[in-house]
């Protein structure tokens, strides 16, 4: 055993001689080790017959392996009248394939020691596996039968279905819900693809058919219109021909990509306050059209918001919950997607501090048009540089990684340039794009609480047009079950 | 249907060789320094990251009554400097090397732990030394009003202003004791939290936070020699504190099977039941544990089953055993469909569980549990933060850091009467408690016989509620 331990014993056998240990200096923080650089193995691109994109890397310290299939198949596909196809079609896939039906296929993964899920997002659908990789052979085939043979059976329809409804019923309970669907609508209006609900409104849900799902997986699940990743315990040459196996006789399709337009930007200010009466808390949301992820201000961006709401020390948190009290947190962040998705920020304020606590929002928009200290942009550069390895220790983080790239078409070297990048971005960049993208006078608030309490809190900040909702006016009636 | 059939051949080898994965290995080091503190060191370089994790065997168990909620208010305090780090600095120096320090109350501990840039090992050891030998100098009673005020809001945020988010205080209140050290909420009651006064917050820390009641790991991208000197350097120093001795308390017996009903702002009714079960990582814990996962994880578990894909009369059910160290909890919980009446949800779950106290379940089904159980092993040994908290837990409740095979031996040796034994011995249908939440106005919604509790004032401690009007 080492010095250390042989001291500690001896030190163990007089504890008088604890009270002597050397001090070490305090005076100063420790200086940092040099930051020692990720290394990810490459990353490796094959192509099947059938036009199926296959991205693999490989992974050996532990016998485990994700897979992630996506499809260009999300909601923005959704066509008026029958909003929550596409998810819903993802849904549908394991509730009976080639035969089988939903407790049989559950029972197969279950019994591999297999997480297994699928289902549809606002761009992409994806089909998920993570599996010892001793069991991927015997799981790949039942993820075959659920991609290319899903039989759809209408019964499991009508399950669904009322679970999709009921889950609009139990949106009414929550304020997150309440203000995300209400931002949602408000900024983009309920005609453009991140305006509506991917998971589909009442009218669609009580019209949508077997046949409209088997016809959107027919157009969209194709080989053509996917890419595979693979992590883990696997080489490409070992892989391979499992892949081809399960996925090489897939028929490719013809599929035109998915093109989202951009919404018109928000002009002035409006205040949307809904009623949740007897609300502990306020859900404060203040959102603007934000910008796509193709925007060579990507990084510039991140640093940015970084610095406003993105880490436990920015602007937001320290000051409404650190100096004043107001919330258990506050954040902001730009969801960046093809097309501008929206910025967002926000926080759950007590109820009787939501006036005092918006205008504190309101002043740390506006700080952000002054002078940026050189120290606080240093810090949020180190923040995400340093910690983007971590992503990186497991197969489900190193897969969505992958997938990011895939949605957003980035580059093969983007993993090995983050860093470089980030730790680029300028002081000038930082205040540019605080200028350009943090605008306090064109945004909308939305607020969610106890309208007696708050509004006229709200209304002597004198921020703009108040229009008060009742949930029913967000989310519609309840429906009737 | 060549697929097909390569299928059933690679399943007929694969279903037993689940039963006998390769061993776990995960290397440590572990020390004590001569102030008590426990070290356990595990080096990962698949990632340039480190992990800290320190486990202060201190929980909500330990407050006094009257004092609920000041462990986790604690915590809080825990993140506002201390003699050599400056308040605000221990966020800001975590995060240019990429951390979010963390920590977290339960009742029987409370855990630190950030993961960050390979850089910062000694940057986290001299601010965690500095937290737990140098903390009173920097303190405040402005800095305790300061977090007091923001856990408050964290009491809002994840209880008050939650559907359903007040069942967990309202079960506990009514399956312990008034003084059993389980019986009130982790956050504590609001007129507690407005109370604690400065003196407490010292004495709290004068008792509980000393190296002798706690523990270190440190995981992931080091050198294990170099990281165990630096550990001496910077913790050596700190001060041995009293021994903390956790008084004895003999295990609960729930009386009756109290049914409560609690009116909310919800939609659906909910059914909640919970019983007092065994104690972590003792005999049957891990029979419930699997028990749980039989009757609530995946959709050919019993209840999912019956409740949600077969009859359709609930959209969701969860089932799980809470290991703790005095003991356990079991817990049902179901939301009934619109329309649907708790007494039919109860009836179909207890059901079900007297099925399971009567025949074992088969093979299969405890091999789907247990399977489930071990991939989640796996997952847990990809990231350096879960397992140092897992050399932590293991530490805490078995005495043994390197507990993760024998942590698997006990599920992979149970057998589907290990099942029903446990289902009979502990899940007793005339000793447990049963909540229902229903909507407002909806009394009839709730199990038949149940006692109203009112629905106003629940945020403070039980003699400051006022009788219902």
């Amino acid at each position: 055993m080492t010095k250390l331990l042989i001291t500690a014993v001896l030190l163990g056998t007089c504890p008088a001689a604890a009270l002597h240990a050397q001090a070490p200096d305090r005076s100063r923080r420790p200086a940092l080790d040099p930051v020692p650089e990720l290394t990810l193995p490459p990353l490796e691109e094959r192509m099947l017959d059938n036009g199926l994109r296959v991205l693999i890397m490989e992974k050996h310290d532990l016998p485990l392996v994700q897979l992630n299939l996506i499809i260009d198949a999300g909601s923005v596909r959704d066509q008026e009248g029958r909003l929550g196809v596409a998810s819903l079609t993802a849904d549908m896939l394991d509730e009976g394939a080639a035969g089988r039906d939903a407790l049989a296929l559950a029972d197969t993964f279950e019994i591999l020691g297999a997480r297994f899920g699928v289902g549809g997002g606002t761009h992409q659908s994806v089909v998920s596996l993570r599996v010892p990789v001793a069991r991927l052979a015997a799981a790949l085939p039942v993820v075959s039968d659920i991609v290319l043979r899903p039989d759809f059976p209408a019964a499991e329809l009508e399950r669904l279905r009322k679970e999709r409804l009921t889950g609009l019923l139990r949106q009414h309970d929550e304020p997150n819900a309440i203000a995300a669907v209400l931002a949602g609508s408000a900024l983009f209006g309920k005609a453009h693809p991140y305006g509506r609900s991917g998971g589909g409104d009442e009218p669609s849900l009580r019209a949508v058919s077997v046949a409209d799902l088997a016809a959107f997986h027919r157009q969209y699940w194709r080989p053509d219109n996917a890419t595979l990743v693979i992590v883990g315990d696997i080489t490409p040459d070992g892989v391979r021909p499992l892949l081809e196996a399960a996925f090489g006789g897939w028929e490719r399709g013809p599929v035109a990509p998915a093109r989202v337009a951009p919404a018109g930007q928000v002009q002035g200010r409006t205040i949307f306050l809904v009623d949740k009466p007897g609300a502990a808390q306020t859900v404060v949301r203040l959102a603007r059209i934000g910008v796509a992820r193709s925007t060579p201000d990507y990084y510039a961006l991140e640093v940015m918001n970084t610095i406003l709401g993105g880490m436990f020390t920015s602007r937001l948190m320290q000051n409404l919950r650190e100096t004043h009290g107001y919330t258990y947190g506050a954040s902001s962040g730009f969801d960046m997607r093809p097309a501008p998705g929206p910025w967002i920020a926000g926080a759950a304020v007590q109820t009787s501090v939501t006036g005092a606590a918006l205008t504190e929002f309101m002043n740390e928009l506006r700080r952000m048009h002054q002078p940026i200290p050189e120290d606080e942009v240093a810090r949020a550069r180190s923040y995400l540089a340093s910690g983007f390895p971590r992503a990186f220790q497991s197969v489900a983080g190193i897969a969505a990684r992958l997938s990011d790239m895939v949605l957003h078409d980035l580059p093969p070297q983007y993993f090995n340039e983050y860093t470089g990048r980030v730790l680029s971005v300028t002081h000038a960049d930082v205040e540019r794009v605080a200028r350009a993208y943090i605008d306090p006078d064109n945004l909308s608030i939305f607020l969610v609480g106890d309208r007696r309490i708050i509004e006229p809190q709200v209304r002597a900040l004198e921020l703009g047009e108040i229009r008060t909702l009742e949930i029913a006016d967000v989310l519609g009636p309840p429906p009737a079950l | 249907m060549k697929a097909a059939l390569l299928w059933l051949s690679a399943l007929a080898l694969v279903a037993p060789a689940a039963a006998q994965p390769a061993p776990i290995r995960v290397e440590i080091e572990q020390f004590t320094l001569p102030n008590g503190l426990r070290v356990i060191l595990h080096r990962d370089t698949i990632t340039p990251t480190i992990a800290t994790n320190i486990w202060y065997h201190v929980g909500s168990a330990q407050e006094a009554p009257g004092r609920t909620g000041f462990a986790h208010l604690f915590e809080h305090i825990m993140f506002e400097g201390s003699r050599n780090v400056p308040e605000g600095a221990i966020d800001e120096w975590f995060g240019e090397v990429g951390g979010a320090p963390n920590g977290s109350t339960a009742p029987d501990r409370t855990n630190y732990m950030q993961s960050f840039s390979a850089s910062a090992l000694e940057l986290a050891l001299f601010i965690e030394s500095d937290r737990m030998g140098h903390l009173l100098p920097a303190m405040s009673p402005a800095s305790v009003d300061g977090q007091r005020d923001v856990v408050k809001n964290e009491r809002r945020q994840s209880y008050d202003n939650v559907p359903y988010g007040l069942a967990d205080q309202v079960l506990t209140e009514a399956m312990y004791p008034a003084a059993h050290p389980y019986s009130w909420p982790v956050i504590g009651y609001m007129d507690h939290l407005t109370n604690a006064s400065y003196q407490d917050v010292v004495d709290f820390f004068r008792r509980y936070y000393a190296p002798n009641n706690a523990s270190l790991v440190i995981a992931g991208d080091i050198d294990v020699e170099r990281t165990r000197a630096l550990v001496g350097k910077w913790f050596a120093d700190v001060p041995r504190g009293a021994a903390v001795t956790s008084p004895e308390v003999s295990p609960p017996r729930l009386e009756g099977a109290p049914r409560l009903r609690l009116e909310d702002r919800v939609q659906l009714p909910r059914i909640d039941m919970r019983w007092i079960t065994a104690a972590a990582y003792q005999p049957d814990d891990a029979a419930l544990i699997t028990l749980g996962r039989i009757l609530g994880a995946g959709k050919n578990s019993r209840l999912y089953r019956r409740l949600v894909y077969e009859l359709q009369i609930a959209d969701d059910v969860a089932v799980r055993q809470d290991s703790r160290q005095l003991n356990g909890e079991f817990e049902i919980s179901a939301t009934a469909r619109a329309g649907r009446d708790l007494d039919e949800l109860d009836r179909v779950i207890m059901e079900e569980v007297a099925r399971l106290q009567r025949e074992p379940p088969d093979a299969r089904e405890l091999a789907r549990a247990v399977n489930q159980y071990e991939v989640g092993f796996l997952e847990q040994l990809e990231r350096v933060d879960a397992k140092a908290d897992a050399l932590n837990e293991y530490l805490f409740y078995t005495g043994r850091p390197d507990y993760f095979n024998e942590d698997l031996a006990r599920f992979r040796a149970l057998t589907p009467s290990d099942i029903s034994n446990a289902a009979r011995r502990w899940l007793d249908a005339q000793a447990r408690v049963t909540l229902s939440i229903v909507p407002e106005g909806r009394p009839e919604l709730a199990v038949e016989g149940s006692r109203p509790v009112p629905n106003h004032d629940l945020e403070l401690s039980p003699p400051q509620r006022k009788p219902t009007s």
